[in-house]
């Protein structure tokens, strides 16, 4: 069995996880070890521990914000807000116009609705951001999460 | 449910996770905890579904796969119905009612764009709605930890 497909499966919850690893796939536990450092200091592995069900620990509130952005500052207003601590994930996407005209999308976290809302409405003023057309798009429900394994 | 030290445990080990021989020996010495007391923990935080899982996020692109965000407009009265048609399938990762015209919003993950492409085909053409595909094509951050 190959490595990857090995730690999809997460890790196993043992003294010697690494050396449980190294049975499924015929390599040793120095291998084991030494490849994942590998990975991650690559970043083929980009985060390595425990993955949270967030709604479990009281964030309620996941708020995506998106923003239609000119494509020709989109660039720097997104590294800008990806480099913010209020902002978790922060990606450019296509519009598909006339549906949906945003380009950036920001994720952010709250316990609560009005939390979410607060931090928003304070990072546009701060960021300058409310020239251009934005809206919140609150989780009302969450229907399925199989603990994504991949960075999307 | 989740305790002071449970909440020190995920805050350690969100994107943190020691790869030596004993992990969890070192990482429970940090903490002031027993290797045993550790793993029992983490058993039982996965067990309760606080933790989905433990182990590593890839970046998709690097290991030859392929990841999507969909959205679609979806009648209220439909609603239920066409969650059980989307989560039906397994290359769906994700997925959440939000509050907008467009009200569905999932990720889809599979080893191919083509496979990805399929899913997202098959699930217009079971549902009747337009799928609207809305695959990143810049990443500025991907940090999402939370504190406990």
């Amino acid at each position: 069995m190959e490595l990857i497909a090995a730690l999809c499966d997460g890790l196993a919850l043992d003294p010697r996880p690494y050396q449980r690893l190294a049975e499924r796939t015929g390599l040793t536990e120095a291998e084991v070890i030494a490849r994942i450092q590998a990975m991650r200091d690559d970043g083929v592995i980009r985060r390595f521990g425990v993955v949270v069900r967030h709604h479990d620990l009281g964030y309620r509130c996941n708020a995506m914000v998106v923003w239609d952005i000119p494509d020709d500052v989109v660039s720097g207003i997104g590294q800008r807000l990806g480099a913010l601590d209020e902002v978790t994930l922060c990606y450019r996407r296509p519009r598909r116009l006339p549906d949906w005209p945003y380009n950036l999308f920001t994720m952010i976290h709250g316990r609560e609705r009005a939390e979410g809302e607060a931090i928003i409405a304070r990072l546009a003023e701060r960021e300058g951001l409310n020239a251009y057309p934005h809206e919140i798009l609150f989780s009302l429900k969450r229907f399925k999460q199989c603990g994504a394994r991949y960075g999307g | 449910m989740v305790d002071d030290v449970d909440r020190q445990i995920i805050n350690r080990l969100q994107g943190h996770m020691l790869v030596a021989e004993r992990p969890f020996a070192v990482e429970a010495a940090t903490m002031g905890l027993e290797e045993d007391e550790l793993l029992n923990r983490l058993r039982r935080l996965l067990d309760a579904n606080v933790l989905t899982r433990f182990g590593p996020l890839f970046d998709i692109g690097r290991i030859g796969g392929h990841v999507t965000l969909a959205a679609m407009a979806v009648p209220a009265d439909r609603f239920d119905t066409v969650a059980g048609i989307v989560n039906a399938f397994p290359e769906v990762a994700h997925n959440y009612a939000r509050d907008h015209a467009l009200s569905m919003w999932f990720v889809v993950e599979a080893e191919t764009a083509e496979r990805v492409a399929e899913v997202l085909r098959a699930i217009a053409a079971a549902t009747g709605l337009t799928v609207h595909d809305l695959p990143k094509t810049r990443e500025f951050r991907v940090g999402l930890r939370l504190e406990a």
